[in-house]
């Protein structure tokens, strides 16, 4: 065998375990009856298909080859030990017919399965972030571990009591029915934002696990929308996080310094992904029903389409945080709204209000609140309770670019 | 088929004699519910209220009250056979102890692992 065609193998796997990891585990469990045994036999797939293919080279469909050679390896194990469909089961319809026929393709139900049985309401958040990350992308449990600053162990345990739970509680390997289709896709949606606001935010260190959740993120709403394509919210999050990444090379400087929107080099922002996300904003909002990420999509997409910050369209970016408070009445949506009021109505209006939002338990540890606050007292030339205002904020900031930010202004209006 | 228990909590004491008569009602309607959703009630019982309860701590302390003090108390349970937790959760949905500020757990039943 020559290197050359283990180079091509090797490229070959990596780009299919990219590609096609979900493909083939939804393809698999279905048949397997159980996540963990599917697991296992995709990988074992992924390590044969490394050989097979270094001695006969890559199939023309390398998905079809992993979910074949997965399927058998399930069958084979189902075969052996009867009772492990009994003593594992996910109910799902097991397929009648065998499934070791060459050449055949899951269904993109399959993925859509596997995604709502990872984002299971009956599974606590952080299990369906990492079962997600896991299970849909295929990420290696030491880097979702690294990603959300956790022990492997620790994530490891959290992945196995997941998949016990989704075992011994029964819960479905299925797509919901319509009538349950908004509430339980709205928790897969949440997943996926939860995935991308972590890459993009993350509170401390490891800067390429980050920038890998948001293509993760991404790569997740764009299968989404392929295995969904009339659902308006999905478009919508894909829009919001694609306008949203559209500015993330400009959203810190070269010393890792934060700008803010208003000092942003505009002429580097992301043109592709910009026209991507306008697109499709304008796609979910045809449909006349707007929810709240094709709402945060619209405000996301005024922003990325203004010639400067001046020039925002900041009356219909105060419209649509009015639609996106009705439906989703959130006090940190209510502070976002205060932001866009100050650039219409002046910072004394959006005062008021910040204010109010204070005696809100729930923003109690939120450190914008405080950072809002003091923009709006700079605004005002009220510099001492604007410093004020800076100390609180810089007490609960954890992101050392917002910090050092924050500790700049409060210089500034200090006079020092 | 699954099988489940379900534990339906009350506020305390959960008293099954000082229900309101709207919780009443909607269980005389509950048993066809759960049979319309596909499930199947094996067996259930409601407990007289916690104030009748007794702990028995470590093998011999006892005191008065249930195991563990709280606000809400079980009132009652039942085992439930449903095709899944979808299915499961749908019937717990309609429970109608939240008529009476009270919800339900659900939580599988364990078999021993075979050998």
């Amino acid at each position: 065998m020559s290197d050359d065609g283990r180079a091509e193998a090797e490229r070959a796997v990596a780009d299919a375990h990219r590609r096609e990891w979900a493909f083939v585990l939804a393809a698999t469990a279905r048949v397997a009856g159980d996540l963990d045994l599917a697991e296992e036999c995709v990988q074992d797939a992924y390590v044969a298909a490394l050989q097979a293919w270094t001695r006969d080279g890559v199939p023309r469909k390398p998905g079809a080859w992993l979910t074949t050679t997965a399927r058998r390896k399930a069958l084979d194990v189902l075969r052996r030990d009867q009772v492990f469909r009994t003593k594992m089961p996910l109910p799902a319809e097991p397929d009648e017919v065998p499934m070791d026929r060459p050449g055949d393709e899951a269904v993109p139900d399959d993925q859509l399965r596997l995604i709502f049985t990872c984002c299971h309401p009956a599974l606590a958040r952080e299990a369906q972030v990492a079962l997600t990350l896991r299970l849909v992308c295929g990420v290696g449990t030491g880097d979702v571990a690294r990603a959300f600053l956790l022990s492997e162990p620790t994530m490891a345990a959290r992945v196995t009591r997941a998949k016990k739970k989704i075992s011994a509680a029964a819960i479905p390997y299925r797509v919901p029915d319509a009538g349950e289709l908004p509430e339980r896709l709205d928790t897969v949606l949440t997943v996926i934002h939860l995935l991308y606001t972590t890459g993009h935010t993350a509170a401390t260190g490891a800067e390429l696990v980050r920038a890998e959740l948001v293509e993760r993120a991404l790569g997740l709403a764009r299968m989404l929308l392929v295995l969904m394509p009339d659902e308006a919210e999905v478009r919508g999050l894909l829009a919001l996080l694609l306008l949203t990444d559209a500015r993330r090379a400009t959203r810190t400087d070269a010393r890792g310094r934060l700008v803010l929107l208003e000092d942003q080099d505009r002429a580097a922002w992301d043109r592709a992904a910009i026209d991507e996300g306008g697109r499709l904003v304008q796609g979910a909002f045809r449909t006349g029903i707007a929810g709240r990420y094709a709402l945060q999509a619209g405000i996301a997409c005024l922003h990325a389409t203004a010639a400067d910050y001046a020039a925002t369209d900041w009356r219909q970016i105060l419209w649509l945080y009015d639609e996106l408070l009705k439906v989703w009445p959130s006090p940190v949506v209510a502070l976002n709204r205060a932001v866009a009021l100050s650039m219409v109505l002046g910072p004394g209006a959006a005062l008021d209000d910040v204010d109010a939002l204070a005696r809100d338990d729930r923003l109690a540890t939120y450190h914008y609140l405080p950072a809002v606050r003091a923009d709006l007292l700079r605004r005002l030339d009220r510099p001492g309770e604007a410093a004020d205002a800076y100390r609180a904020a810089l007490e609960l900031a954890g992101n050392e670019a917002e910090r050092a930010f924050l500790a700049a202004r409060l210089a500034e209006v200090t006079g020092l | 088929m699954p099988q489940y228990g379900v534990l339906v909590y009350m506020p305390a004491p959960g008293d099954p004699m000082k229900i309101s008569p709207a919780y009443e009602e909607a269980l005389e309607r509950y048993p066809a519910q759960v049979e319309e959703l596909g499930g199947r009630g094996v067996a259930g019982y409601a407990l007289q209220p916690s104030t009748t309860a007794t702990a028995v701590r470590g093998g011999d302390f006892v005191t008065d009250g249930p195991f563990i003090e709280a606000k809400e108390v079980v009132a009652g349970f039942f085992i439930l056979e449903a095709p899944d937790l979808d299915v499961a959760l749908k019937i717990a949905k309609l429970n109608p102890v939240h008529l009476d500020g009270g919800g339900v757990e659900v939580r599988p039943l364990f078999e021993p692992p075979a050998e």
